[in-house]
């Protein structure tokens, strides 16, 4: 296959960006989108070029690391990642468009990277259980009905690639934030906590610049994991619950 | 770097001993030697601080734990968030001892299990404290909020694993690594917010500072901002995984890589068992050049798919127009009592050879059938899908093939290191002061790893093993001196690393660091991969240094190093790969026997089986850096078995 890509290049945070065009030959239907890209960058380099900077590591959709919006769709055409992406899904001579996450609280760090730490300081300000190592009870003192533990482990699955901010036109975070306060509010072990946890949470979402929700539901399109949209209504009834029963 | 010729002419060293386990009977050795370990004062522990490096199972859980016992941690990993590390791919499961089956396991068992597993290479103290251990890995996980599979009455569920016949695996459904590196993050996080942890995150360790011998800090650079800078401490700890991205394709994540022990290893600690790589049977085929790395389908589709190639050599027709008799199902032929259930070593050595014969299917000839039209034929086509509905379509978006229709091709991959830094008992390398934890040493499995052994090797190590001894460490040594930049062993390694940055960046070449990778990726799994031999071994190690000369010659690195730079951070890596392929290949070399994941042709049993020499190799070989490219010293360590004794394996 033959391809037309479009790739955001952009040195610095602080300097512009732009769409940059190369052709690609001799892509391979079985390829990755990644491979792809490596494929683009192994010419750039023999080329004297900087080659496109972007995340990865896994390439088997689970670290989270991948982060690129693909004709305008986060992670791409398909309902995975985008190094789960593969080129049978374009067609020769397509152009491609390759954009990095588009989001205030997401900065560019350089061509298609972007700093995501926003998510790192949201999990910090309550996204875990008060445990330390040895203190644990034995792990069958507390039984979790089944149903409690498919719930939690549904919105566990989150990986924190940031597609569902990238996809938002508000740049919301709701859908991230929700999946960590649905996964342990789902659990007896995160119960004690709940509700300093919510609003921790939410409030460090605020001040990190993510925008608010509209119920547009485009993250929930873009999660390749699955963690449904109504996870943020469950959220926001934890944050009205804790604000009345708030016990600090 | 003149190598030639006598980098495979070693010598051998002192004996080297483990001298930190106590004696006395194997179960009561960690409780000894916990209480004779010696303690910080809590109020003394805020002055001392803890250098982790790496945040996966290992780490993760290391640097939360050193964290809330007072101690100042600061930490480093490569990724842009910790939570990212490759212990997030692991899919199986985790074992422990809980016997909540009631089926006859124990700790003993499952030390057992363990130490027969790795065929007799591993330290009999080590691998029972893990055993012990594994009980309070699930309690800890458990209150985390790591949302294990649990059956109706609300209790947890567990799945038996290959090379055991009791059910001890823990498990959330395919993705049980990524929801303990997640508990282990959200642990660590709760101590970054507190102030505990100084988190330094797309920070890679490029090398070790060691003062009057011992670890006192690491020089790191900042992958965004391209600054290196030198961070100091009492104690260093390295969780930074295996080394199997040497080979190029592998399941490792694309960015694991070997820098940070390799640079340890250049300094001073000593790399044991090297040679001891796992390559696992049931991974999707390359499709071609293009590869970047490949992904493993789970080892339990064996129990109902048919492993076959065709019978006549380079038979190109699609696979349904293969007559049955025509088909060559060679483990059910030449392993009829074990038939596909293999062990993992023997199962992928045999796809090897059929390949070699020029029977291999699919793109290069590089793969075998795994078949389910029996399976389907048997137990129905929903029967087959509630087994393993995901792994068929896992398999179906990589290759775009339906495996309820055509066999699924699979051949075998590098999947995980059982090698290492040589630690003592206390997770301590020869260097005093650092510690290595997790994949990064070698000290539990031997050679051979069992499934859903990595996580809880990992864990435990984290949580409960090092903050034990580094406690010790630490209340041995109360008043280090205080070092700093200006230290003339820290300019020093700052200094090599700025030089050796520069260079790269300066050479002018016409390769990319990625097609050196390659090359060497090649080279190490056609002689030092399945199976080995010495003229092949000999081979590799005469090509070796070629290699690296030429690297240096030809290799191109664009940009500069004072930003974001992908190309000159592999670059980096591939020079330590260049460096640890040729020890890798001299381990094999010397190692005159077949066990686990180390098979010699020249050791094979009459009937072609692993021929394990324990006269002449019962122990770890542990190898001494001398000089870039001069041979190193071995220093053996021998194994000793007073619970569980060497027997031969045999499944024909």
């Amino acid at each position: 296959m033959k391809l037309n890509l479009r790739v955001w290049r952009q040195q610095h945070p602080e300097t512009p960006g732009a769409m940059v065009t190369y052709e690609v030959d001799g892509i391979s239907r079985d390829m990755s989108f990644l491979e792809m890209l490596d494929t683009l960058n192994e010419d750039l380099i023999l080329r004297g070029e900087e080659p496109v900077a972007f995340d990865h590591d896994c390439r088997e959709g689970i670290c989270g690391a991948c982060s690129l919006v693909i004709n305008g769709d986060a992670h791409g055409p398909e309902r995975t990642t985008a190094c789960q992406l593969h080129m049978r899904s374009f067609r020769d001579g397509d152009t491609i468009d390759v954009e990095p996450w588009r989001a205030a609280a997401f900065p560019v760090v350089r061509d298609l990277v972007v700093d995501r730490s926003a998510f790192d300081r949201i999990i910090q300000a309550g996204g875990y259980v008060t445990v330390a190592t040895g203190s644990a009870p034995e792990a069958h003192a507390t039984a979790v009905p089944k149903a409690d533990a498919d719930r939690a482990f549904e919105h566990a699955e989150c990986i924190g690639c940031g597609a569902c901010v990238a996809a938002c036109p508000n740049g919301s975070a709701m859908l991230f934030t929700s999946a960590k306060v649905n996964h342990l509010g789902a659990l007896p072990q995160g119960s004690p906590e709940r509700e300093t946890r919510v609003l921790d949470m939410v409030a460090q979402m605020d001040a990190e610049g993510f925008g608010g929700c509209t119920l547009t539901g485009e993250c929930a399109t873009a999660c390749p994991k699955g963690i449904p949209l109504p996870s943020i209504a469950a959220m926001n009834k934890e944050w009205l619950r804790a604000n009345r029963t708030v016990r600090r | 770097m003149n190598t030639r010729p006598d980098y495979s002419h070693y010598r051998t060293g002192d004996p080297i001993a483990d001298t930190k386990a106590p004696d006395g009977p194997v179960a009561e050795r960690w409780d000894r030697r916990r209480f004779e370990a010696g303690l910080v004062n809590p109020a003394n522990r805020r002055g001392r601080t803890v250098i982790v490096v790496g945040t996966g199972l290992a780490g993760g859980s290391a640097g939360a734990t050193l964290a809330e016992q007072g101690y100042r941690v600061v930490q480093f990993c490569y990724s842009d968030s910790p939570r990212r590390a490759h212990s997030i791919a692991a899919q199986g499961g985790i074992n422990a001892a809980k016997n909540y089956r009631n089926d006859g396991d124990s700790v003993h068992r499952l030390f057992y299990d363990t130490v027969k597993g790795g065929d007799f290479r591993a330290r009999e103290s080590n691998v029972h404290r893990l055993a012990q251990v594994s009980v309070e890995i699930i309690d800890q996980c458990v209150a985390q909020g790591v949302p294990f599979a649990r059956e109706y009455g609300g209790l947890l569920d567990t799945r038996s694993f290959g090379g055991v016949q009791v059910s001890r695996t823990f498990y959330a459904r395919g993705q049980t690594g990524q929801q303990l590196l997640l508990g282990a993050y959200q642990a660590l996080s709760r101590q970054i917010a507190a102030g505990n942890v100084e988190m330094h995150a797309r920070t890679e360790m490029l090398d070790l500072i060691t003062v009057d011998g011992r670890a006192r800090g690491i020089v790191a650079r900042d992958l965004v901002t391209g600054e290196v800078s030198t961070h100091f401490a009492d104690a260093v700890v390295l969780a930074t995984g295996g080394y199997g991205n040497v080979f190029y394709l592998s399941t490792n994540a694309m960015n694991s890589n070997a820098t940070a022990v390799w640079r340890a290893h250049r300094r001073g600690a000593y790399f044991a068992n090297p040679c001891f790589t796992q390559i696992h049977p049931t991974c999707i085929p390359r499709t071609g050049d293009h590869q970047s790395k490949l992904t493993l389908m789970s080892e339990s589709l064996r129990n109902d798919g048919r492993i076959w190639v065709p019978k006549a050599k380079g038979d190109t027709r699609p696979a349904h127009e293969i007559p049955e008799a025509e088909r060559d199902y060679y483990l059910e032929r030449i392993y009829p009592a074990f038939g596909n259930l293999v062990p993992r070593d023997i199962a992928s050595r045999a796809a090897k050879n059929v390949c070699d014969e020029g029977r291999g299917v699919g793109p290069g000839g590089q793969g075998v059938y795994l078949d389910f039209a029996d399976a389907i034929r048997r137990l129905g086509r929903e029967k087959v899908a509630e087994k393993y509905g995901n792994l068929f379509e896992m398999y179906e978006r990589i290759t775009a093939e339906d495996p309820y229709e055509v066999p699924m091709r699979i051949y075998p991959a590098v999947h995980y290191t059982m090698g290492g830094l040589w630690v003592d008992y206390d997770l301590q390398t020869t260097v005093p002061g650092l510690f290595a934890i997790g994949e990064a040493n070698f000290s539990d499995h031997g050679a051979n790893r069992l499934g859903a052994s990595a996580l809880m090797q990992g864990l435990a190590d984290g949580y409960f093993v090092l903050p034990a001894t580094v406690n010790d460490y630490l209340a041995r040594n109360p008043h280090p001196e205080p070092v700093d930049a200006g230290h003339p062993e820290a300019a020093a390694a700052v200094r090599e690393t700025r030089e050796r940055i520069d260079r790269l960046l300066a050479a002018d070449g016409d390769r990319t660091p990625d097609s050196f990778h390659r090359e060497i990726g090649e080279l190490m799994w056609e002689y030092c991969g399945m199976a080995r031999t010495e003229a092949g071994l000999r081979k590799a190690l005469a090509r070796i240094p070629a290699l690296r000369e030429e690297f240096w010659q030809r290799v191109r690195v664009p940009g500069t190093g004072a930003q974001l730079n992908q190309t000159l951070e592999k670059a980096n890596r591939v020079v330590d790969y260049l460096e640890l392929a040729e020890l890798m290949c001299l381990d094999a070399l010397h190692r005159e026997e077949s066990c686990g994941g180390h098979f010699r042709e020249e050791s094979q049993t009459p009937d072609g089986e692993a021929a394990r020499r324990d006269d002449a190799f019962s122990y770890a070989a542990a190898w001494e850096f001398t000089a870039p490219g001069a041979a190193p010293v071995l220093h053996r360590e021998d194994l000793v078995f007073e619970y569980v004794h060497p027997t031969q394996r045999s499944y024909a």
